[in-house]
């Protein structure tokens, strides 16, 4: 479904400042296949999901998504087969437009917009169902503006419109972080639910370790723009968060070592 | 004062278009002063050239949105800051719209000893102008043109455009080329900036190079003042504002000259003080929570709508701030979503 291969991203090349953030990165994830990525700051893991979404451009390497050479494309022309939550619940919704123009927007994602009616009461009775699923009464709601919601409350919607139109690829990028406790659970709760529903391949990057082997068949842990471990469904079943923090800190003692050898 | 409101319904084309780049694509926008005098310049030449009115009338929209066209190509796919794109295509139009007029001026009431034709000739000689006929007839057409931009906006392709200016990080997540809504949204407000000044050229007689100047202002006053009055919680509301925001301005100015508070080479300073006081208005929760109980209109604006959807059971008990398990350092602990008072005054 998504296959990635000898990715890398520096940023800032041939300054003080450089920074490798992908280290030819390489990557297959199976149709169904639900990955949580985790590692500390700057380890590359939302650089790695604004390569694959097209905010950023490749150095080298390539993505395809579904069989299509995506490498090339930008960000609006891949959003017909992937669609992204972003970290900042006010990023993945327009503000001043209402719950149901919202929806609108995220049906017609990847599609020719035209000079229907956004709108149509087809489609608000679609909308008002999807909207059930949450849970959170928004479906009586679709003339509120986006703007007058909850962070949890748009982050959800967020989630809803990313997957209700099945996109072939869902990326995460730390969706929950900036959430309240039981906020994040309820989106949490939600995101393994659409998931599972309506079986999508996704990438979920995370800085919550019990989050990451919780949900998901498969764990990546990246450092320093490269990918250090994959765990797969037994593996992660087995493991736990103290396991996951050892073996990150044993990582980090060898890259030190390393870099002061070198 | 009838001929007032004509020229505020006339200007409410402009003040339209105005809105759609200052409100719906957020951008600051100044090419308006030259699109002005290109769509009415090229509606006279037209017009003394013996063309029927109404293709000239069609001609000047035309020409409006070949110069929006311009200002979208240099901002888009030159990457220029809209602003800076803006006031380049201003500046250019300057020397295209002396071509186009083949001199500073064209006048629109004889040629030759004939007397030429304009949309207005009917009106003129059935005495009809600065009438309450000719209020009616203008604010027929200036509202059914406002109802097609709110059909637009309701469209699919509307809704990706208000949502280039509203989350353009969003837009492009959700397969919207930006830059294509961008130059369209562009062409209709230049068109519509274009068409107002093909308008208003043939109401006064004459086209001149120097007509559009300032117009910029007048258009901002007109959406500042109109959204004030009507809100933005509704877009038929906010359009049909922009209309009426214009016709208002049209009577302070008229006001303040019939009443000898000012006289005719002190509209501009009033244009720009009547800016200034909207935009502070508009800004002030002072006002405007006050303008809230009084207005039928703006109720949704800065009174804040009841949270009234169940959250989660899991709603965590109220006590100190739920700190986040996980912080990513400078990221977490994100101010609330801003509250609804700060959502009708986008892009002021």
């Amino acid at each position: 479904m998504l296959e990635l291969s000898g990715l890398s991203k520096t940023f800032f090349p041939g300054t003080a400042n450089e920074r490798r953030a992908l280290r030819s990165i390489s990557l297959r994830l199976a149709e169904g296949d639900f990955a949580t990525v985790i590692g500390s700051n700057g380890a590359g893991k939302s650089t790695l999901l604004n390569v694959i979404a097209g905010s950023l451009p490749t150095d080298s390497g390539t993505i395809t998504v579904d069989g299509a050479d995506v490498t090339k494309l930008p960000a609006y022309r891949r959003a017909s087969l992937l669609a992204r939550v972003f970290q900042d619940p006010q990023a993945g919704t327009a503000p001043h437009l209402t719950i149901e123009q919202n929806m609108a927007l995220a049906l017609t994602r990847g599609r020719r917009r035209g000079l229907g009616p956004g709108v149509g009461w087809t489609r608000r009775e679609d909308f008002r169902a999807q909207l059930e699923v949450l849970g959170l009464g928004l479906e009586d709601r679709l003339k509120t503006r986006v703007g007058m919601l909850s962070g949890g409350q748009r982050q959800a919607l967020s989630l809803l419109m990313a997957s209700f139109t099945r996109p072939r690829l869902l990326l995460l990028d730390e969706h929950t972080a900036a959430l309240d406790p039981a906020r994040a659970e309820l989106v949490t709760e939600l995101t393994r639910k659409v998931i599972a529903d309506s079986n999508l391949t996704a990438l979920m990057v995370t800085h919550n370790m019990a989050q990451a082997l919780r949900v998901g068949n498969r764990l990546l842990m990246m450092h320093e723009g490269e990918i250090i471990l994959e765990l797969d469904a037994g593996q992660k079943r087995r493991t736990t968060v103290a396991d996951l923090m050892d073996r990150f800190t044993s990582v980090k003692g060898q890259m030190a070592d390393r870099s002061l050898l070198s | 004062m009838q001929a007032a409101i004509e020229q505020g319904l006339i200007f409410g084309l402009l003040a339209l278009g105005v809105f759609l780049t200052y409100r719906i694509l957020n951008f600051a926008y100044l090419t308006v002063d030259g699109s002005f005098t290109t769509g009415g310049g090229t509606a006279a030449i037209l017009i003394y050239n013996g063309i029927d009115p109404y293709a000239a009338t069609a001609a000047g929209f035309a020409a409006g949105a070949v110069a929006g066209l311009i200002t979208g190509l240099l901002h888009t796919k030159l990457r220029i800051d809209p602003l800076l794109a803006s006031i380049l295509t201003m500046i250019g139009l300057y020397s295209i719209n002396l071509r186009i007029m083949d001199g500073p001026n064209v006048g629109l009431n004889m040629r030759e000893g004939q007397a030429l034709t304009t949309v207005f000739k009917p009106l003129k000689e059935a005495k009809l102008m600065a009438s309450w006929w000719t209020v009616g007839i203008l604010a027929v057409v200036v509202l059914a043109i406002a109802a097609v931009i709110i059909w637009f906006l309701a469209t699919d392709f509307g809704l990706a455009a208000q949502a280039t200016g509203d989350n353009p990080q969003m837009a492009l997540a959700s397969g919207v080329s930006t830059d294509w809504t961008k130059i369209v949204t562009l062409m209709i407000s230049n068109g519509l900036v274009g068409l107002s000044g093909a308008v208003y050229a043939q109401f006064q007689g004459f086209a001149d190079v120097q007509m559009g100047i300032g117009l910029i202002l007048v258009g901002l006053a007109s959406v500042i003042v109109g959204n004030a009055i009507l809100g933005t919680r509704y877009m038929v509301l906010a359009v049909i504002g922009v209309v009426l925001g214009s016709v208002v301005y049209r009577l302070v100015l008229y006001y303040a000259i019939y009443w000898e508070i000012a006289e005719a080479g002190d509209m501009k300073l009033i244009s720009a003080v009547l800016v200034v006081i909207a935009l502070v208005i508009s800004q002030s929760q002072t006002i405007r929570g006050w303008a809230a109980r009084i207005s039928p209109f703006n109720r949704g604006q800065a009174v804040p709508e009841p949270l009234t959807a169940p959250e989660l059971a899991a709603e965590p008990a109220e006590g100190p701030t739920p700190v986040d398990p996980d912080p990513v350092p400078g990221r977490a602990g994100r101010p609330a979503p801003a509250g609804p008072a700060d959502h009708a005054q986008k892009g002021s």
